[in-house]
C-alpha cells in the first residue's frame, strides 16, 4: 500500500514526506506491538528464572548476574604488629558462607546496608558503629580483611562484613516440573486442575453449539408461532449479566442435587453461552442461500435431514468460530466454576487454582508465572491455530449479518 | 408465582438428575482411580446424551406421525401439517428451556430477592435499595464503574483503530495483529498475574515490578500502583484495555478494508493529507462499526469482575458493582443487598439491550 502511494506522488518533496510517513508507521506499530507483547514476555522470563532470582530482582534483569550481600563474621583474636598496632586478620573468600561464589566489589558493615563501600577502601568503623570506636577496617583486593587499632582490641563478637556475592544468571524448568507433577495433596499442583478444566470445557463447548445450531436453524428456516418475538428475547438476553443468575441457580442446584457436579456446570455454561451462540449462528445460517433449502425441500428431505446433511457442513466456519469463543470463555472462567463446582480441592479448575496461588503472593511467587503460563498455553494454541475462524465469527456477529 | 416457577424448574431438572444418578454417577465412581478416564467418559456422556435427544425426538415424531402409524391422525395431509408444526419446538425447545432456567428465571428471582432481607425470609420493601443509596461502598463502586465505562471502551477503540490503520500499511500485518490480539486468549486471572510483574511494589530495595524498576532506575521513589487512590483504578483499567484492544482492532480493520480504494485515491489526488483522509473519510465510513465495538466493550466493562477480584479484591477504593455484589453474596451471605446490586447492574444494561434490539431489527430489514 505504501509503495502504491509513493508511486502516485511524483515530486521529490512529497516523496520525502512519504518516506518519513513510511518510517513512522513502522516505528509506531513496532512500538505498540512491543508494548503489547512485553507483559507476556515478562511472565515467560519470570517463569524460567530461579526462585531466588524471581523473588529478589526484576525479570528484565534476567541476564545480569544476581548480586546479594552475604554476612561474614570476622575473627575476634587480634595480634600485635611490630609497629605497635593491633590487627585482626582474615579472608572473606575463605568463609563458609561465600565459598565457591564470585565476590563482588561492594561491601557494607551494617545489616540494613545503609552505607556501602568499595573493596580496597579503609573505613573508620567508629564513625558508623559507636561500640567500635577507634577501629578501622580494610578490605583488600584479594578479599583479605584487616581490622586494626592502636589500642588492644577486645571484641565479644566478630564484626559483620556484608560482602557482595554475584551468581551468574541461570534458568530452570524446575517450576514447570513442580507445578505439573506435584503430588495431589500439595497446595500448588495444577495437574488435577488442568484435567478438571478440560472436563468442564469440552462438553461446555460442544453442548451449547449443538443446541444453538438446531435453534438457529429453526429461527431461520422453520415456521412456528412467536418466532420473531422469541428471537428478540434471545438478542435481549445477550446483555444480562450472568452474576445475577448465580444465587437462584445455586439454590435450585442444591435442592435437585446438581451442586458441585460436572453436568451442573455444563448446563450452566450452556445456558450462559446460548444467547451469543444462537445469535451468531442464526446470522450465519439465515444467510445461506434460499435456493439450496428450497431444492432440498422439493426433494422431500425433512428439516432434520436438511439440517444434518446440508446446513451443518455448510456452517462449519460459524460453528468453529463460536466454538473458539466459548472454549476461551469457559477455559478462562473463574466465577461460574467457583460457584457451581464449589471449593473442594479435587474440583478446582485452573483459574481457581491460580487465584489461590495468587492469594499467597510472595510465598509462591516463583511458581506463579509457570502456572500462569501453563494455563494460557492451551488457549493460545487453540487461538492461533483457529484464529481465522475466530475473526470470521466475530465479524459475522458484530458487523452485518452473515 | 415465583414458587411455582421454581417448583416447575425443579420438576424439569429432577428427572434429569435421577438419570444422572443411575447412569453417570456409578460409572464415575467406578473410575475413581483414573481422573483422566473420568474426564473422557464425562465428555462422551455429555455429548452422547445430546445426540440421542435430537436424533431420538426427530425419529420419534417421524415414526409416530409417519405413514406407518397412520391411525393416530387418519388424514395424511393433516398428519404432515401437525408433524411439521411440532418439529420446530424440538429444535428450539432445549435452547428455550435452558435460557429460561439460566437467564430469565434468575432475573425474576433476583428482582424478588432484592426486596427481601439477608436470608430472604422477610419482605423489606425497598430497604436494600435505600441502603445502597447511602452506602459509601456502593457509591465508590458506582463511581468506579463509571470511570471504567468512560475510559476502557474509548481507549481500547482508539488503540484498536490506530493499530488497524497502521497495520494496513505494512507487510507484517498479520503478525502485528496476532500479537495485539493474543491477550484476548488469556484469562483475567492469568492477566492479573502477568501484570503483577509490571505493577509490583516494594517499599525498599530491589523492585520486581517493571514500572517501579524503571522509576527507580531514573532516580524516582517506587510507587504502589495498585494502592494509590484513585489512580490505581486506571492501572487496573489498563489491563482490560490490553485485553480488549485486539477485539476492537479486528473488527475495525475489517471495516477499514471495506472502505473503497477509489474514494481514498480520489481524496489523495485532491491533495488531502493522510490525517485528513483518516478523520474525514475513514472514520465517517466506519462509524457504525465503531459504535458496535464501543457498545460491545461497554457491556463487557459493565460486568467487569475478574480483574478487580484477582488483583486488589476491591480494596483501596477499586471496588466495582460486580465485585461488590460478589462480596455481599459470597462473603457476607447477604442475599438481599447482593440482589439489589445485581438489579442495579441489570438496570444499567437495559439501554444497551434496547439498542441491541433496535440495531438487530434495522439489520433484519436489509436481509
Amino acid at each position: 500500500m505504501s509503495s502504491h502511494t509513493a508511486t502516485s506522488q511524483p515530486t521529490g518533496g512529497i516523496h520525502w514526506r512519504n518516506r518519513f510517513g513510511w518510517l513512522s508507521v513502522r516505528l509506531g506499530l513496532g512500538i505498540l506491538c512491543f508494548l503489547w507483547l512485553l507483559p507476556t514476555v515478562g511472565l515467560f522470563i519470570a517463569s524460567i528464572r530461579t526462585e531466588e532470582a524471581t523473588k529478589t530482582t526484576g525479570w528484565w534483569k534476567a541476564l545480569t548476574p544476581l548480586s546479594e550481600f552475604v554476612p561474614v563474621r570476622s575473627h575476634t583474636d587480634a595480634e600485635q604488629l611490630d609497629d605497635g598496632r593491633y590487627v585482626i586478620r582474615g579472608s572473606l573468600a575463605e568463609d563458609e558462607g561465600v565459598q565457591g561464589s564470585e565476590l563482588g566489589e561492594t561491601f557494607g558493615i551494617r545489616s540494613n546496608l545503609a552505607e556501602t563501600f568499595t573493596v580496597g577502601e579503609t573505613i573508620d568503623l567508629g564513625e558508623y558503629i559507636s561500640s567500635r570506636a577507634g577501629l578501622t577496617l580494610t578490605i583488600n583486593e584479594d578479599y583479605t580483611y584487616e581490622i586494626s587499632s592502636n589500642e588492644p582490641i577486645e571484641l565479644s563478637r566478630g564484626q559483620n562484613i556484608f560482602i557482595e556475592v554475584t551468581t551468574p544468571p541461570s534458568f530452570t524448568t524446575e517450576h514447570y516440573r513442580k507445578i505439573i507433577v506435584a503430588d495431589a495433596d500439595s497446595d500448588f499442583g495444577i495437574g488435577r486442575a488442568f484435567l478438571n478444566t478440560f472436563t468442564v470445557t469440552v462438553p461446555a463447548t460442544i453442548i451449547p453449539i449443538s443446541i444453538a445450531a438446531f435453534a438457529a436453524y429453526a429461527f431461520s428456516w422453520m415456521n412456528f408461532p412467536f418466532r420473531n418475538f422469541l428471537f428478540i428475547v434471545v438478542v435481549a438476553l445477550l446483555v444480562v449479566p450472568l452474576q445475577m443468575a448465580l444465587i437462584p441457580i445455586s439454590r435450585i442446584y442444591n435442592t435437585v442435587g446438581l451442586k458441585d457436579t460436572y453436568p451442573g456446570i455444563w448446563l450452566a455454561h450452556t445456558g450462559f453461552g446460548l444467547p451469543l451462540a444462537i445469535y451468531l449462528l442464526r446470522n450465519y445460517i439465515g444467510g445461506l442461500p434460499r435456493e439450496i433449502m428450497e431444492s432440498a425441500n422439493i426433494d422431500g428431505a425433512t428439516h432434520f435431514q436438511i439440517f444434518v446433511r446440508l446446513v451443518l457442513p455448510l456452517s462449519v466456519p460459524a460453528l468453529a468460530s463460536f466454538a473458539i469463543f466459548q472454549f476461551l470463555w469457559v477455559w478462562n472462567d473463574l466465577l461460574v466454576a467457583r460457584v457451581f463446582l464449589g471449593i473442594l480441592p479435587e474440583n478446582q479448575v485452573l483459574t481457581a487454582q491460580m487465584r489461590s496461588l495468587l492469594g499467597t503472593r510472595y510465598e509462591f511467587l516463583h511458581l506463579l508465572p509457570a502456572a500462569a503460563f501453563i494455563s494460557i498455553f492451551v488457549p493460545l494454541i487453540v487461538f492461533f491455530s483457529l484464529q481465522r475462524f475466530f475473526v470470521r465469527g466475530l465479524l459475522a456477529g458484530s458487523v452485518k449479518g452473515g | 408465582m415465583l414458587d411455582l416457577i421454581i417448583w416447575l424448574l425443579e420438576g424439569i431438572l429432577s428427572p434429569f438428575v435421577s438419570v444422572l444418578e443411575v447412569i453417570f454417577d456409578p460409572l464415575v465412581v467406578a473410575m475413581a482411580d483414573s481422573p483422566a478416564l473420568q474426564a473422557v467418559f464425562a465428555i462422551l456422556f455429555g455429548v452422547g446424551a445430546l445426540v440421542l435427544y435430537f436424533w431420538g425426538t426427530n425419529a420419534f415424531i417421524d415414526w409416530i406421525l409417519g405413514d406407518q402409524v397412520s391411525w393416530i391422525i387418519q388424514n395424511r395431509r393433516k398428519r404432515e401439517r401437525v408433524r411439521e408444526r411440532i418439529r420446530p419446538w424440538f429444535f428450539v425447545g432445549p435452547s428455550l428451556i435452558l435460557l429460561f432456567i439460566f437467564l430469565v428465571f434468575p432475573a425474576l428471582n433476583t428482582l424478588d430477592l432484592s426486596f427481601r432481607n439477608e436470608t430472604s425470609t422477610e419482605f423489606v420493601d425497598i430497604g436494600n435499595y435505600s441502603w445502597a443509596l447511602q452506602d459509601p461502598g456502593f457509591h465508590e463502586s458506582i463511581r468506579n464503574n463509571i470511570l471504567w465505562l468512560l475510559f476502557v471502551p474509548f481507549v481500547s477503540t482508539t488503540f484498536g483503530l490506530v493499530i488497524a490503520v497502521l497495520a494496513d500499511r505494512v507487510r507484517w500485518e498479520s503478525l502485528a495483529k496476532s500479537l495485539i490480539f493474543m491477550p484476548m486468549a488469556i484469562s483475567f486471572v492469568g492477566a492479573s498475574i502477568i501484570w503483577q510483574f509490571i505493577y509490583d511494589f516494594n517499599d525498599t530495595g530491589e523492585q520486581i515490578g517493571l514500572l517501579n524498576g524503571i522509576l527507580t532506575a531514573l532516580g524516582g521513589d517506587p510507587q504502589g500502583w495498585l494502592i494509590i487512590e484513585p489512580w490505581n483504578n486506571f492501572f487496573l483499567m489498563i489491563i482490560l484495555v490490553w485485553i480488549q484492544t485486539g477485539f476492537a482492532m479486528v473488527l475495525l480493520s475489517a471495516a477499514l478494508k471495506g472502505v473503497p480504494e477509489e474514494t481514498l485515491e480520489a481524496a489523495r489526488i485532491d491533495g488531502a493529507g493522510e490525517v485528513a483522509i483518516f478523520f474525514r473519510i475513514m472514520i465517517p465510513q466506519i462509524i457504525s462499526t465503531i459504535t458496535v465495538v464501543m457498545t460491545t466493550i461497554t457491556i463487557t466493562v459493565l460486568k467487569i469482575f475478574d480483574i478487580v477480584y484477582a488483583t486488589t479484591g476491591g480494596q483501596f477504593g477499586t471496588d466495582v458493582l460486580a465485585n461488590l455484589m460478589d462480596t455481599k453474596i459470597f462473603r457476607e451471605t447477604d442475599f438481599g443487598r447482593g440482589s439489589a446490586i445485581a438489579v442495579t447492574l441489570m438496570l444499567a444494561t437495559i439501554p444497551f439491550m434496547v439498542w441491541n434490539i433496535i440495531r438487530f431489527r434495522r439489520e433484519e430489514k436489509f436481509r
